[in-house]
């Protein structure tokens, strides 16, 4: 009994200095009494606003195209490939709204590398052309699908323009060269649709619903795919690689629609312009925001008091823009002529790299791979 | 006082303490052992990683590859042996070496209770904790009932500076004036019931947790050895542990020390365990033959008690190693491990290499995953002798594929307790020409900010 007493009087007592210690310590309480950034509203706003929407407007781009690849086909002329090569840059600038987005089928499928691994490999296309019996959807075949073959096959197939319909009319393999560019057409409008089906019937309610904070929860899962697409599909792909970051030597002929030779910097800027919305919560179609990276960081900040990060990753994605503003139209060209601005553009993203990776992430605490070792 | 030495030497004491710990903690290592292969631990931080970033001094230390699984396989069988008490002193130091082994291979994986895992099994080498309720005693017929005295307070003296130290360690600005990291960790936790959506956002929760962790660490270890406030101390211990192991990813950390401070209670608890386990075990009922007092050769004390002291000293005195160094301790992290500095930090770097040719002053940028695994590569990116040793690795990798006049330069961004990430490393210093040692490392950019404490 007596011992029983003097354990409740020291946990009084101890119950007492934590109490104490805990308000002594007067810094003025910011953070509001419950959680007051809706998780569940970000993921909301990302799905409905954004990540739909895009795959909505995608697949309509990529239906254009389809109807425009079918008239090219039953009519090669110069008309018709000038329509064809049109829808496809509509369909490759509203590709970079929804790259970024390996989650649900898309991840499933392998989407991204069905749709957009460049350089292409001429030569899996031409084998392919000339012996039939492809599957396209075979990992075999990731460098030889895609945007970046219908632009070889588009641009690069022959010299000129004339030459490039001869490929579809007079050509021994004229047939092949058809059926090959229907079957990547048609199969890039088919997974787009397969990805978009899920999202609009049964994964957007999965991906709203998925709030805690685990590594396989929708937040989680898609700050890291944001990341990982601005340091590997834009960073990296875009501007790195053909500007010899990681090599001895740069490789003009990486560039993203090499063959197109006009748009490498089009299709960098919507990159960049797609991260930094999605960043901001805005929508696909509007500048109008909801809860976002933006957002959560803005709360998260009224927590700990400390530096303006959000903005501080806004300012950083318009320097990047500016010098990726002051780029030639084809990279190839910029690399070949003054590779040190390709590099510059490359420095401007890094920075923004080490925002998002070291302090956006420490912020959000979440954790940037799926290794779950034991912590101390 | 040399007198009261001696004396306190001579004392004896109830065997059951020790010899329940050593149950306990066989029970738990085999168990961690069996966890941390059922988790595919072995192969991802063992086997798959082409690189691994060796302790100072322990180059040697190689990944055994595919054989790794024998070493685990030793290890948790030697903890089991262990725990039966069988061959005891043979199955310790085999843990002891194997596990240390382990821990060796890949400082990427250090933890400081991987640390206390390898001290405490090196200390319990020169235990009796064999002397009762064994096979060895089953095997000798002989039940040891009173062992000497220090024996027991050697245990309770290491877990006492384990938490005193690490409550030590929180007496500084970031954690009791900022509430940092648990400002950062706990919001994250929105996903607890019940506490998520409320208490973990509360800034007066903040600092609520970071005071009492402080309080707790610094008094528990006096709490438990005064025997009026023991049982209050270990209920707080239970709840401390749990929850600390509900909030954070700490693996049976928690559970060993929960189990690990039931050593501070007096023998009639433990006697009362081995009554349990007997009757669970009756074909353990043998007749053995109680002998009171375990005998001690003269010799072997003037062997033992000099290397057991030695070794508290040294435990006392490497936490503080650290004021040998001018950088801030966070910042660095020269001397911050095996210091007992537990959940102190939020730190998160980005460190990219650039190797240049020094003839030509042509570079190219080194994508990190080519050579580490995503685990290595976090870690890597904020602590300075990763990145040192890193920078070797890859001057002599471009070196050997022909690379002329390499030379290493990282660039490096660092940000620690939810401050904006700053440069870390001196972007002009070629790293392949520095070299690992003791002294400061000058390449480490001074913290422009000041953490105040111990």
């Amino acid at each position: 009994m007596k011992m029983i007493k003097k354990t409740l009087l020291s946990l009084l007592v101890l119950a007492a200095i934590f109490a104490c210690s805990s308000s002594e310590d007067g810094s003025p309480s910011t953070g509001g009494n419950t959680d007051d950034f809706n998780r569940q509203a970000m993921l909301t706003n990302w799905a409905d606003n954004f990540i739909i929407p895009a795959y909505q407007a995608l697949a309509s781009d990529l239906s254009a195209l389809k109807s425009d690849k079918d008239t090219f086909v039953a009519n090669p002329d110069q008309g018709n490939l000038d329509a064809l090569r049109f829808s496809w840059l509509e369909a490759y600038e509203t590709w970079q709204y929804v790259e970024m987005f390996n989650i649900g089928q898309a991840e499933q499928i392998n989407y991204a590398f069905q749709m957009n691994v460049y350089p292409t490999n001429v030569s899996d296309i031409q084998n392919n052309i000339q012996n039939g019996g492809y599957d396209l959807a075979s990992v075999n075949n990731n460098d030889a699908v895609g945007f970046p073959a219908v632009d070889y096959m588009l641009y690069g197939i022959a010299e000129n323009d004339t030459m490039i319909i001869n490929a579809y009319t007079s050509d021994a393999l004229a047939e092949s060269n058809k059926a090959y560019l229907s079957d990547l057409v048609n199969q890039m409008e088919s997974l787009t649709t397969i990805v978009l089906n899920d999202w609009t019937s049964i994964y957007r309610n999965e991906f709203v619903n998925s709030t805690a904070n685990t590594a396989t929860s929708s937040t989680n899962k898609l700050t890291n795919d944001f990341i990982f697409y601005y340091e590997k599909g834009l960073r990296a792909n875009k501007i790195g690689i053909p500007a010899g970051v990681f090599s001895a030597t740069p490789f003009s002929d990486k560039v993203e629609a090499f063959y197109n030779k006009n748009v490498s910097r089009q299709l960098a800027l919507n990159g960049l312009r797609a991260v930094q919305k999605f960043f901001n919560g805005e929508g696909f179609n509007s500048t109008s925001t909801g809860e976002s990276f933006k957002q959560y960081l803005d709360y998260l900040n009224t927590i700990k008091d400390g530096a303006d990060l959000s903005e501080l990753i806004n300012d950083q994605f318009d320097e990047a823009e500016l010098k990726i503003q002051a780029l030639n139209d084809n990279f190839s060209q910029q690399v070949e002529t003054d590779n040190t601005k390709m590099t510059e553009a490359y420095d401007e993203l890094q920075k923004a790299v080490v925002l998002l990776k070291v302090d956006m992430i420490q912020a959000m605490n979440i954790s940037v791979d799926f290794v779950d070792a034991d912590g101390d | 006082m040399k007198l009261s030495l001696r004396t306190y030497f001579d004392q004896y004491t109830n065997a059951a303490p020790l010899v329940v710990f050593r149950i306990c903690f066989g029970i738990m290592m085999c168990l961690s052992m069996i966890r941390f292969w059922y988790n595919g631990w072995i192969e991802k931080l063992y086997i798959e990683p082409k690189f691994h970033f060796k302790y100072y001094g322990f180059e040697w230390v190689k990944s055994l590859g595919e054989y790794n699984y024998l070493l685990f396989i030793i290890c948790g069988l030697s903890a089991l042996f262990v725990a039966l008490g069988f061959k005891y002193r043979l199955a310790i130091i085999t843990f002891f070496l194997s596990f240390t082994y382990i821990e060796l291979i890949d400082k990427t994986t250090y933890l400081n209770h991987y640390y206390f895992i390898s001290i405490l099994s090196f200390l319990m080498i020169f235990l009796p904790a064999n002397a009762r309720f064994s096979i060895d005693a089953l095997r000798s017929k002989t039940n040891y009932t009173k062992i000497p005295r220090w024996t027991i307070d050697s245990i309770k003296l290491l877990l006492g500076i384990v938490y005193f130290y690490a409550g030590l360690a929180k007496i500084n600005s970031d954690w009791l004036l900022k509430a940092m990291p648990l400002k950062i960790w706990l919001p994250s936790k929105y996903d607890l019931p019940l506490i998520g959506n409320n208490l973990m956002q509360q800034d007066w929760f903040h600092y609520a947790m970071s005071w009492s962790g402080m309080l707790y660490d610094l008094c528990i270890p006096f709490l438990l050895l005064y025997r009026r406030t023991r049982i209050f101390a270990f209920v707080l211990v239970v709840f401390f542990h749990v929850f600390t192991r509900v909030l954070f990813p700490i693996g049976m950390f928690p559970y060993i020390m929960i189990v690990g401070t039931l050593i501070f209670f007096d023998a009639k608890l433990h006697e009362h365990i081995i009554r349990l386990l007997k009757r669970a075990l009756p074909s353990l009922k043998s007749k053995l033959k109680n002998v009171e007092v375990l005998p001690q050769s003269k010799l072997k004390r003037q062997i033992i008690i000099p290397i057991l002291t030695c070794f508290f000293i040294l435990q006392l005195l490497i936490p503080f190693r650290y004021v040998l160094y001018p950088n801030e301790l966070f910042w660095s992290e020269e001397g911050y491990r095996f210091s007992w500095r537990v959940m102190l930090m939020e730190k998160a770097g980005l460190t990219t290499f650039k190797i240049v040719n020094g003839n030509t002053g042509a570079f190219f940028y080194v994508r990190n995953s080519d050579f580490l695994t995503t685990f290595q590569e976090k870690q890597m990116g904020f602590q300075p002798d990763f990145i040192l040793e890193y920078a070797h690795f890859l001057g002599d990798h471009f070196t050997a594929q022909g690379h002329q006049a390499v030379e290493v330069y990282a660039e490096s961004y660092v940000a620690l307790n939810g401050r904006t990430s700053q440069p870390y490393i001196d972007t002009t210093i070629d790293l392949y020409k520095q070299y690992e040692s003791f002294k400061p490392k000058t390449w480490i950019l001074l913290f422009n900010d000041d953490i105040k404490g111990l």
